[in-house]
This record gives structure tokens, C-alpha cells and sequence, in this order.
């Protein structure tokens, strides 16, 4: 008790409400990243179907998923902006240490970034007026734009975790620094892979959730099969591949960030033998209420063999460690996202087994139930890990170098408190707003596909033609003498 | 010497997004003033049109100056937040509403939701580009430096406050020259005349602002004022001064072809001409460029970065401002994804 105490009087009173904002902004962002990341992809898949094949109602789900996306996009530029405002308004000494140590991870993020916005843009206005052929192979770099922008986050997120690249001089400054070094730190790769395969694998369950929803409506057309098959037959795909790469991490951070994984696991002392808890609750004497003890396991995950030792968290002092509150945060995370992953392998083989056994969806109701449940469940897997990651690090924003308390501004704390109510005011209302649009727009189509002229349109003269320009367009927006014609700049004047 | 190339990278940086990004936010100031639903259906339509295929974009030249703020010069990017907490704090809260409402004005039917995103946009708009110019204001009359904590002094002063109303001004005018060349483009022959005037109007307030603005910031920012009206900043003020007379002079014989070009360059150059004029310093006159560079192997890396970075964003940056002055980038409409009225729909 006497530590917590001593603890409290050593960090700066902005500190929490800098971490609340921090930790607010980037769990509302991060919703959204599994789109921003994945969901070209998915269109893109779905659109070169529509293409290949002449699928009309490929083309369609295709057409609105981007009429989603530049919307989902849009939210998604400005809540990400506000992330790097806030390394200068709550972690400004943060970077005015380490900044050119690991700041360039940003500066290949931007640029892909900057990438990624343009091409998007192509993507999403070209529909209309660009060659079908064309429109397609000029959004097929998105997905690499998107990787590569997720690299220098995960770069610079990583280098926090397991930072290396550089010497401290004497006053305690990072001097020498090796660029290469900085960004591929010891945690980068099976982190990054974890995260990207993330990306992928929500975006997939989401949208395929949507459909299933639908499914179980009673809508059980093409249109919902086909909505519901490609983005889930990517994410059950890569469900095995995500466990395999989950796995893999935590064996790392065992052994890279051993004090990180010892409160993942709220392993107190250091031993071998140790039981895995499933939940439970770790208190400040080092003793566990709660949950489910499975003797050995943890150092059997950990090394393959119950002889395995296992750091505990005592092995470094009290402040140099996550708090047991803290500890069983990262705790319930880590073991919430294991749990959700495994079940979702087993939606994954059931789906693989109806496909390999009849070609088909499987036929249950539970099926589309869980399936429906699977987006909202792996966004959480989502934030979980990174509670994980991000709390499994306490008290460190620089692992082992940087305390969180030293690198928070020195602004008052009433305008931290009140930036932080402005801004959940505002996230709340955005993210309302968001999501009420979203199902205006669905309801929308679904009037349209429901009407016998919607249903007569999807077949109608237009079938044939889905690209090129159409007339009417400015039905919608006002009236304006005939858009359609751009005239040549700077003729007759 | 990698400072000093990093550092103009800096400024190159600054004027892209006072150009882009101050374009969009001059089409929001036009929208803020266009009047009621029915009156201001019209120009809102094209500043709707014109905006959202590019506004994404360039956007990102704003996260790219923070970049090279804390990756090249850390201490700088410290001292800056530091001092100026409250107008970024304020800026980062401006930009978000102003996407958010822009983003979310388009698909929304109905009359009242699409007024209450409007507005917010609109409003938005305005006060962003403000408070970036206060923090430009307060980094040029030195009220920026290592270790100042955030006082209002360092923002509610004279410069900031010129500042702040100049960025806001020129804005405008991008903001309205680029529309009339929209107007133009897509036909629009009344909304031509419309933004017309008001490019002018706004160059008109540039030069008022700038007249009143000498006296006021003569002692307050004494550095950047007798570098602005010496030597080779005052050579490149005085280009920028050409360059926007050129664009009244085009736009008085309504020749619209050139007209962006020359808008463009007459606010990048008074961009150059502030990052002239602070030389050696990068916080005047607390810090130079030589000592708030990071590590010299990061700046290195971070120049090759940007030159492979202009390599591959270049190309598409130069396709999609093409494809969007030929017309090429339409949104989708209901009649793309197949949409119908839904009960509370406005047509």
C-alpha cells in the first residue's frame, strides 16, 4: 500500500487525464482501422468478381460497399489526425526526446497514408466515369498502401514496446542512433503480422455479419449470399493463420517483454511449474480470487515444457511495474481476445466443413447467429489486444526508458479534464452520426431492392451497362445546367 | 546542412497544406456564407462537388508537417505544443468536426441534418485555419520557445492575431478562386460571376489586413519583420504581392485559365518568405535549425523517405488532381448503389 501511495505522489497530476484521452481517442480510432486497412481489399474482391463474371449484384454490393467506405474513410482521416495532434498536446516530451529515434516509422506511415487517401479517392469517385477495367486495376494498390502504412505504425508502436537503436550519453540522452535498428525492434515482425491479419480478419466478419443479419431475416437471395460468402471466406481463412500469429507473439513478448507477459499471465513470483488462470483477479499481496487454474500450462504455452520459467512480476520493484489493478486488465484483455479467437476457429471449420462436404452455406440458424455475432466479437478481440499491448507496458511509454508520467505535458489539468469532455462529446456525436447514416443508407437499398422497380432495375436495361455515365444526376443535388460536360478550361472568355 | 534541406522539406510542407488544405478550408468559409438552404443550394452544390475527391488528401500534408516536426527537429515540436497548447488543441478539435461534418453532410437526406452538418462544417472551417495562423503568429514574434509553458500571452497578441486573420483571409481567396474555376469548369456560369467577386473581395481583405498588419508587428515580431522587408524575403514578398495582383488582373479580364497556378503561388511564396526570413532560426530567436535537428542518420533516412515517398505519391497526386479537373470523379449516387427515398428524405 505504502509503494501505491508513493507512486501517486511521483506522478504529475496530468497524467491521468492525458491517459484517459489517449486511451478514449485511440480505442474509438482503432474501430475504425480494420476498414480503413481491409475494406478495399474486400470491395476489390468482390468488384474484380463483378467484372470477371459480369455479376450484376457483385457489382452492386461492390458499388456500396464504396459508397461505406467514403464515408468510413473520411471518419476515419480525421479521428487518425487527432491521434498525432495528441503526441504533442499530452506526450510532448515523449517526442522532443525520442522523436528522431523512432519518429520515422510516421514518416513512412504518412506517406503510404497520403497514398492510400489519393488512390481511395480515385477509387471511390471513379465509378462513374473512368473505364471498368481500368477503375479496377487503379485500386488494386490500396491494400499494399494500406500494409505499408500499418507497418510504420506498428514500427513506431513496437519500437515503444522493445526500443532499441540508439546509446543514452551521459546526461541520459539517445545519441547514435541507427535507423534500421529502431524500426525493426525485436517485437516488430510477429507484431505487425498479428496486427495486419487483425485488420483483415475484422473487416471480414463485420461486413460478413451484416449479411447474416439479413440472412436470418429471411432475405435469402444472391445478393445476401454473395455479401455474406466473400468477405467471411476471407476472414475464416485467415482465423487459423491469426492464432497460429497470436500464439507466436506471446511467446515473444515471454521472451522480449517478459514483465508485460508475467502480467498477461498475473504471474507474481518467478518460477516454473506455473498454473495458467483462466480470468481471475490478481490483488496487491500477489494472491489470485477467482478464476480457473490449470496447473503447469502457463509454462508449458510459455516454453513447451513444464520445467519452463516463467518471470513473475515481483522480479523488477513495484514502480517499474504494472499495478495489480492494471495487471488484471491486461489479464481479462489477453485471455478475452484467446478465448474469442478460439471460438471463432471453430466457426471457421464449421463453415469449412459445409463447404467441403456439400459446396454450400452451412444450414443452421446458429450458424448466421454466430457468424453475426463474430464482427462485433473479433472489434473487441481488437481492442483487447490492444489494451494488452498498451497497459501490458505500464508504467513505460518507452519500455524501460520512459516513464508515462515523464513524458506528459505540462498544460494545466483543468484544460486536459475539459478537452477530454469536449472530445467525447464530440466522439460520441460523430460515431452516433456514423452509424446513423450507415443505416439510413442500408435502409435505403433495402426499400429500393424490395420495390418491384428496384428489383426490375437490377435486371433492367442498365445490367448490362454498369459503368458510364448516367443522366439525372443532378436530381439530387440541385439544379445545375448539365454537369455532364466539362468544358475545356480557359476556352471562349 | 541535412538540417537545413530537412528544414525547407518543412516549409515546402507548410505551403502544400496552406495551398490544399487552406483551399478546402476557404470552400468551407464560402459555405458558412452562402446563406439559407434555398439561396445557398447552389454554391453549396459546387463547393460540395469540387471538395470532396481532394479534401482527403490534403489533409494528410498537415500530418506530414508534424512528422517532420518531431522526426527532424524533436525539441521544436516539444516547444511548439508546449506553448501553443490551447489554439492546437482548439485546431485538432476544429479539423474534426469540420471532416466529420463535411463527410457526413453528403449522404444525409434530410433538410435539417444536412443544416446541423453544414453548420458544423462551415463553422469549423473558420475557426481552424485561425488558430493554425495564431500559432504561426506566435512562433514568428519568438513568443515560442524552449521550455515556455502554455500561457495565453503566447497566443492572444498582436501577430497571432493578424495571423490568424490573414490565414483565414487567404483561404478565402484560394477558396474562391479555386470555385470559380470549379464554376467554370462544370458550367455554372452565375456561380463563376458569384465566386468571382468574392476572390476579390477576399484578395481585397489580404491587403487590408497586410496594411494594417506592418505597423502592428513591427516591434512584435521585430525578427521576422526585418527579415520580411529585407533582402531576399522582401524579394520573395514582393513576388507574392506580383502574383496576386496577376491573379486580380486575370480574374478582372476573366481569364480563368491561369488563375489557380497564380493564387497558388502568390500564398506559397508568402509561405517561403516567412520560412526565409526566420533563417538561421527555427524558433525565433530561441532555437536555430542546426540545434533542434534530431540525430543525423534519422535525417538522412528521413530525406531518402521523402524522395521515395515524391517518387511514388507524386504520380497519383498528379492523376487524381487531373482526372478531377477533367471531370473524370463524380460520387456515387443513389441511382450507382441502387437507393431509394426513404420516409424523411428531402428530394
Amino acid at each position: 500500500m505504502h509503494s501505491t501511495t508513493l507512486l501517486l505522489a511521483n506522478t504529475p497530476p496530468q497524467t491521468l487525464p492525458a491517459r484517459e484521452l489517449m486511451a478514449f481517442t485511440l480505442g474509438s480510432h482503432i474501430l475504425l482501422v480494420p476498414f480503413g486497412v481491409a475494406l478495399p481489399f474486400i470491395t476489390l474482391l468482390m468488384h474484380h468478381r463483378g467484372l470477371r463474371k459480369g455479376d450484376v449484384v457483385a457489382l452492386k454490393l461492390a458499388r456500396r460497399w464504396s459508397a461505406v467506405m467514403a464515408v468510413q474513410f473520411a471518419i476515419g482521416i480525421v479521428t487518425g489526425t487527432v491521434l498525432s495532434f495528441e503526441f504533442g498536446l499530452l506526450w510532448p516530451r515523449m517526442m522532443g526526446r525520442w522523436g528522431d529515434v523512432f519518429g520515422l516509422g510516421f514518416g513512412v506511415e504518412a506517406w503510404a497514408f497520403f497514398l492510400e487517401a489519393v488512390l481511395i479517392a480515385i477509387y471511390l469517385y471513379g465509378w462513374r466515369r473512368l473505364r471498368p477495367w481500368t477503375h479496377f486495376w487503379l485500386g488494386t494498390p490500396l491494400p499494399l498502401a494500406a500494409l505499408l502504412g500499418a507497418f510504420g505504425i506498428i514500427a513506431a508502436n513496437s519500437w515503444m514496446n522493445t526500443p532499441q537503436g540508439f546509446t543514452l550519453d551521459a546526461q541520459g540522452n539517445p545519441v547514435d542512433v541507427t535507423v534500421r535498428q529502431a524500426i525493426f525492434t525485436p517485437i516488430f515482425g510477429p507484431q505487425y503480422w498479428h496486427f495486419a491479419v487483425a485488420m483483415f480478419l475484422t473487416a471480414g466478419y463485420v461486413v460478413a455479419g451484416v449479411y447474416a443479419v439479413g440472412w436470418l431475416r429471411g432475405r435469402r437471395d444472391r445478393y445476401h449470399r454473395l455479401g455474406f460468402t466473400v468477405p467471411f471466406t476471407v476472414a475464416a481463412i485467415l482465423t487459423p493463420v491469426q492464432f497460429f500469429l497470436g500464439d507466436n507473439l506471446a511467446r515473444q513478448v515471454f521472451h522480449k517483454q517478459p514483465v508485460k507477459f508475467a502480467a498477461a499471465e498475473i504471474v507474481w513470483n518467478t518460477d516454473t511449474h506455473v498454473p495458467e488462470y483462466l480470468f481471475g483477479r490478481l490483488n496487491e499481496d500477489g494472491t489470485i480470487s477467482g478464476g480457473i487454474k490449470i496447473p503447469q500450462l502457463d509454462s508449458i504455452l510459455a516454453g513447451f515444457k513444464p520445467s519452463t520459467q516463467v518471470t513473475g512480476l515481483t522480479s523488477v520493484a513495484a514502480d517499474d511495474r504494472p499495478t495489480a489493478t492494471q495487471a488484471t486488465i491486461v489479464h481479462w484483455a489477453f485471455d478475452i481476445m484467446a478465448t474469442i479467437g478460439s471460438l471463432l476457429i471453430l466457426l471457421a471449420l464449421w463453415y469449412a466443413w459445409c463447404w467441403w462436404r456439400r459446396r454450400d452455406l452451412p444450414r443452421s440458424r446458429w450458424f448466421f447467429r454466430c457468424a453475426a455475432v463474430a464482427g462485433a466479437a473479433s472489434l473487441l478481440t481488437v481492442e483487447c489486444g490492444w489494451i494488452t499491448t498498451e497497459v501490458g507496458r505500464q508504467p513505460w511509454i518507452v519500455y524501460f526508458n520512459m516513464r508515462v508520467s515523464d513524458a506528459v505535458t505540462a498544460t494545466r489539468v483543468s484544460s486536459l479534464w475539459t478537452m477530454f469532455g469536449i472530445v467525447v462529446a464530440v466522439y460520441v456525436l460523430i460515431f452516433g452520426a456514423f452509424l446513423a447514416v450507415l443505416l439510413k443508407m442500408r435502409t435505403r437499398w433495402r426499400i429500393a431492392d424490395e420495390s418491384p422497380a428496384g428489383q426490375a432495375g437490377a435486371l433492367g436495361p442498365e445490367a448490362g451497362t454498369p459503368y458510364g455515365p448516367r443522366e439525372g444526376t443532378m436530381a439530387t443535388t440541385g439544379a445545375a445546367p448539365d454537369p455532364g460536360t466539362p468544358q475545356s478550361p480557359g476556352g471562349a472568355s | 546542412m541535412m538540417a537545413d534541406a530537412i528544414s525547407w522539406v518543412l516549409v515546402l510542407a507548410v505551403a502544400a497544406y496552406a495551398c490544399a488544405g487552406g483551399t478546402d478550408y476557404g470552400a468551407g468559409f464560402w459555405d458558412l456564407l452562402a446563406g439559407g438552404a434555398e439561396r445557398g443550394e447552389r454554391p453549396r452544390w459546387l463547393i460540395d462537388h469540387a471538395m470532396a475527391p481532394v479534401w482527403e488528401a490534403n489533409n494528410v500534408w498537415l500530418i506530414f508537417v508534424f512528422i517532420i516536426m518531431w522526426t527532424g527537429f524533436p525539441t521544436m515540436f516539444q516547444a511548439v505544443f508546449g506553448a501553443m497548447w490551447l489554439p492546437l488543441a482548439l485546431a485538432a478539435i476544429g479539423l474534426v468536426l469540420r471532416g466529420a461534418g463535411f463527410a457526413l453532410r453528403k449522404p444525409t437526406r434530410s433538410l435539417a441534418g444536412r443544416r446541423i452538418y453544414g453548420a458544423v462544417f462551415a463553422v469549423s472551417s473558420l475557426l481552424t485555419p485561425f488558430f493554425f495562423g495564431v500559432v504561426i503568429g506566435g512562433i514568428a514574434s519568438g513568443r515560442v520557445a524552449p521550455g515556455a509553458t502554455a500561457s495565453s500571452d503566447a497566443w492572444a497578441n498582436p501577430t497571432s492575431i493578424v495571423a490568424g486573420l490573414l490565414t483565414v483571409a487567404a483561404t478565402a481567396y484560394l477558396g474562391a478562386v479555386f470555385l470559380t474555376a470549379d464554376a467554370r469548369r462544370f458550367g455554372a456560369d452565375d456561380l463563376v460571376r458569384y465566386f468571382r467577386f468574392r476572390a476579390l473581395c477576399s484578395l481585397a481583405a489580404i491587403v487590408v489586413l497586410a496594411v494594417i498588419g506592418i505597423p502592428v508587428t513591427h516591434h512584435d515580431a521585430e525578427y521576422v519583420w526585418h527579415g520580411l522587408t529585407h533582402g531576399a524575403g522582401l524579394a520573395l514578398v514582393i513576388l507574392a504581392a506580383l502574383a496576386a495582383a496577376l491573379t486580380a488582373l486575370l480574374l478582372a479580364r476573366r481569364e480563368y485559365r491561369w488563375c489557380r497556378y497564380t493564387s497558388v503561388a502568390g500564398v506559397a511564396l508568402t509561405v517561403a518568405a516567412w520560412g526565409l526570413a526566420q533563417r538561421p532560426y527555427l524558433l525565433p530567436t530561441s532555437l536555430t535549425v542546426a540545434q533542434a535537428a534530431g540525430a543525423a542518420h534519422t535525417l538522412r533516412w528521413l530525406a531518402i523517405v521523402t524522395v521515395i515517398a515524391v517518387v511514388l505519391v507524386g504520380p497519383a497526386l498528379v492523376l487524381l488532381y487531373r482526372l478531377d479537373t477533367l471531370g473524370d470523379l463524380e460520387p456515387l449516387t443513389d441511382s450507382d448503389t441502387r437507393g431509394a427515398q426513404a420516409p424523411g428524405d428531402n428530394p
